[in-house]
């Protein structure tokens, strides 16, 4: 039986990273809750023991029951009833099955019935999700939501809404309209206060809503009359029990099929404030995009994974010229590409995780007493790397997801472009991570200032000090030249001083020390599991010299004059 | 109405991968080489009874297995998925059962356990295929029994309705508690492990698990939490009579085993075409293969 958890030793080898130590440490707060529940664990190991065991189920689900439907899914897709959405019947058998198997609220603090699991082992179960049915991932993922609402939401919110996720009701986050995509700050969704009924409500249309039917929404919406820009958005907290928003229509897609896009009408619906007023967009949305990004990082990488398996499955079995045409250098060499890009993109997603975990316990651990110094400092200091790696690995796999099922289609040949095989609909899947939860030029966008600031540059020169195996010292010293490069990159798009072609290089520089990084995680992983890693360190290596010798180039030799022959209104 | 139910179930070797190892030179089953398993027809009684539970609150589920002490896999399998215990008869004495001893060895069990509403397990294990041990159960009981059971639709007033499969099509049968049911592989698969039950029970241990150096981590946790020891019978604990256990008991005996290989002794090659797929399914038809 397919377990896609045990099935890929990677996953656990992420999970077993040193710093989860102090992550087990500050989410548990000394393993308090083992008097009052009886899945607490006892210690660190314990905790550690019960998160593998909790992705062995995700992994078993996951290889059967979501494996099983997904075909189907992306065949039936989601219904739209009335006003209503029903899922298709593979989705919901999906999601009935997550339910019972009590994978929802999973971060949520055990007093509301969660699982008090931190983000990182979380984000695995959604990786390995999205890797067998990247549409229904969503569905299942959007209950990182609930995030934002705990963060910012009272008491008296987390206690009526925090259980209900735990018990396997789904979110929404409410944020598109059709005026308003990248650019939020255009939100026009009308929230006005009701003071007869001490509430507000919801006017207005919403558009491009994933699994935009849930029983609880986020929603962007416009409190401050007269206001235009995002200073005059908040957060409003809609359940569908009270009724008031209907899906107009479900929107036709090129892939996630399982995962209904909607188009939302709110007529008057009843809704309550998250937080404080006008904090809606500069707070409490960027909290959210911040966990959606991560979480579509998550399912790039799984989609990279299926990619990866589809294309060594069909390589091996599939002969040519008398041989699997795995053993031709043309084929072998976009799969271990493949592979290396894989491998990359998951160190930095974790990574990426542990400074997100670390940094939110910390939070969540102010509101019960006063941080001391140290930790204060830690707390700042994980929250800038976190923010810092966040637009690179949402940016970044989403790009690896498109080129990995690209690549992995081209090794099944003229069979690839049949939809006989998955590898179509993993294509088609992956086509919408790049672009949804901001596509990578926003992410380049939400990257450049820790470009010029010199952020990026400082982790290059930390990860140079460590003490790498001897296998991997020579990869360490090339690493080093390529941060040299991006550099000297830097600091010539500087000094020309001109901001639109600071904006036009930003992708090239933000490319570069996404690579640089990667190689330095993927170093770290060949030292510790050389059998595991070494190979895809080596590959990744080769690849993105070439890649920072190619931005290199293309920056070095721009100048302002040049943007006259880019301009094209 | 609650229920007390009793699930039937069986640790085996996962006959439905079975690979160039699965025997050994001399013939019989090479456990090593197969996994052993929750016996699948068993997981589909499980889910029956687990459903029951969901809708008659305060119902328990009772696990009962026979088999080695690693058969308290079995039991934590069915803890995982929202059984509230099981019993693990182990002892020497069982060993080597047929049908017949096993089914003595499950009633007497059941007999301590104190008489259920519900027996349920499924139709047959797929190491033996015998289909025997549920229908004996029901019989050294004095109880009632329906098998090929697909699903239970309601219990009400002390009786059971529910559906069951026959040559053709679909029977709906109502019938009086105490029950004992087995149960096909077209009911409803099992629900998943849940994860704070796992959480909760994976240390759960028979006595005869425990390391044999008394090293047992966590072991003040057994103290404090007595559902982490699973209940462990041997013949004494439920009054057997040991001319009725394993081997003594089993008048079934295994004469010698075969390996058999199938080979093609004659081929046939057949066109596409619509005259060549009707007579070979007529040919088939005939000979029983199919249909």
């Amino acid at each position: 039986m397919a377990n896609c958890y045990t099935d890929h030793p990677e996953l656990r080898f992420e999970l077993n990273h040193p710093l989860m130590k102090r992550i087990v440490e500050l989410k548990e707060r000394n393993f308090r809750d083992k008097e009052l529940f009886d899945y607490a664990p006892l210690d660190h190991e314990d905790a550690m023991d019960s998160y593998d065991r909790v992705l062995d189920i995700v992994g078993e689900i996951t290889g059967t029951t979501i494996a099983d439907n997904a075909e189907g899914v992306d065949l039936e897709g989601p219904h739209h009833e009335g006003d209503r959405v029903r899922y298709a019947s593979g989705t919901a058998q999906n999601l009935d099955a997550m339910v019972k198997a009590g994978l929802n609220g999973m971060t949520m603090p055990r007093r509301y019935n969660g699982l008090n699991f931190p983000i990182t082992p979380y984000t695995m179960c959604a990786e390995i999700v999205a890797a067998k049915d990247a549409g229904f991932g969503n569905i299942w993922s959007l209950q990182d939501c609930i995030e934002t609402l705990y963060e910012f939401g009272n008491e008296d919110q987390h206690s009526r809404f925090i259980p209900r996720i735990c018990a396997g009701e789904t979110m929404s986050m409410d944020l598109t309209e059709p005026d308003a995509g990248s650019d939020l700050q255009s939100v026009m969704l009308k929230a006005t206060y009701d003071e007869e009924n001490d509430c507000w409500r919801l006017n207005g249309v919403k558009r491009f809503i994933t699994n935009g039917d849930a029983d609880l929404h986020l929603v962007l919406a416009r409190s401050e009359e007269g206001t235009t820009d995002g200073r005059g958005l908040s957060m409003f907290i809609y359940d569908k029990r009270d009724g008031g928003v209907n899906v107009r229509r479900i929107e036709h897609k090129l892939g996630i099929h399982g995962s209904p896009t909607c188009e939302l009408v709110y007529k008057n619906a009843k809704a309550e404030l998250c937080g404080s007023r006008k904090l809606g967009l500069i707070k409490y949305v960027m909290a959210l995009m911040n966990g959606a990004r991560l979480g579509i990082a998550a399912q790039s990488v799984g989609l990279s994974q299926a990619a990866y398996d589809e294309g060594l499955a069909y390589a091996r079995d599939r002969e040519q010229f008398g041989k699997a045409i795995i053993n031709f250098p043309a084929v072998y060499d976009m799969l271990a590409l493949m592979k290396a890009k894989l491998d990359a993109g998951r160190a930095l997603l974790y990574q990426c995780a542990r400074y997100v975990d670390i940094y939110k316990a910390l939070d969540d651990i102010s509101r019960e007493r006063k941080l001391e110094a140290d930790e204060r400092q830690e707390q700042k200091k994980y929250a800038k790397l976190a923010d810092s790696l966040t637009p690179l690995a949402k940016g970044m796999n989403s790009e690896y997801a498109n080129q990995n099922t690209f690549d992995a289609l081209q090794i099944h040949g003229g069979s690839g472009f049949m939809m006989d095989y998955p590898i179509q609909r993993y294509v088609r899947d992956a086509r919408i991570t790049n672009i949804y939860e901001g596509t990578t030029q926003l992410q380049v966008v939400a990257a450049i200032r820790y470009v010029t600031n010199g952020s990026y540059l400082a982790q290059m020169r930390e990860f140079e000090t460590a003490q790498v195996s001897e296998a991997m010292q020579p990869l360490q010293a090339r690493a080093k030249a390529m941060a040299d490069k991006f550099a000297e990159a830097v600091e010539h798009v500087k000094a020309a001083e001109n901001q639109e072609m600071h904006d036009i290089c930003a992708r090239h520089l933000v490319e570069m020390a996404a690579d640089v990084i990667m190689l330095h995680l993927l170093m770290y992983n060949a030292t510790v599991q050389p059998e595991m890693f070494e190979r895809s360190a080596r590959v990744y290596a080769n690849f993105v010299e070439a890649e920072i010798a190619k931005h290199y180039a293309w920056v070095m030799h721009f100048d302002a004059a040049q943007l006259a022959d880019y301009r094209q209104a | 109405m609650s229920l007390k139910i009793v699930v039937l179930a069986k640790q085996v070797p996962d006959t439905r991968n079975v690979g160039k190892d699965a025997m050994t030179p001399e013939g019989t089953v090479n456990r090593a080489a197969l996994p052993a398993i929750f016996n699948p027809e068993d997981l589909n009684a499980l889910e029956q009874a687990l459903r029951l539970k969901d809708q008659h609150p305060g119902s328990t589920v009772t696990i009962l297995t026979m088999g080695p002490p690693r058969a308290t896999d079995v039991i934590r399998e069915g803890l995982y998925r929202g059984a509230d215990g099981g019993v693990l008869l182990t002892d020497r004495a069982f060993a080597g059962a047929d049908t017949l001893a096993t089914s003595y060895a499950l009633s007497q069990a059941i007999k301590k356990i104190g008489m259920p509403d519900i027996v349920i397990g499924g139709r047959q294990a797929i190491d033996g295929d015998t289909a025997q041990v549920g229908p004996q159960v029901a019989q050294k009981l004095d109880l009632n029994q329906v098998t090929y059971v697909t699903s239970i639709e309601k219990v009400v007033d002390g009786k059971i309705r529910l559906l069951r499969t026959i040559d053709g099509g679909i029977e709906r049968v109502e019938a009086p508690l105490p029950i004992l049911l087995t149960v096909n592989g077209n009911a409803a698969p099992c629900r998943p492990r849940n994860a704070k039950l796992v959480m909760k029970y994976k240390r759960a241990l028979a006595p005869m698990e425990r390391p044999a150096d008394g090293a047992l981590p966590y072991a003040e946790e057994y103290e404090k939490k007595p559902y982490l020891t699973v209940t462990q019978w041997s013949v004494a604990d439920v009054d057997g009579d040991l001319n009725q256990c394993g081997l003594a008991g089993s008048p079934t005996k295994v004469k010698a085993v075969q390996n058999i290989v199938f080979k093609a002794k004659e081929s046939k090659r057949l066109t596409a075409s619509d005259a060549d797929v009707e007579d070979l399914v007529k040919e088939l038809l005939e000979s029983h293969t199919i249909g």
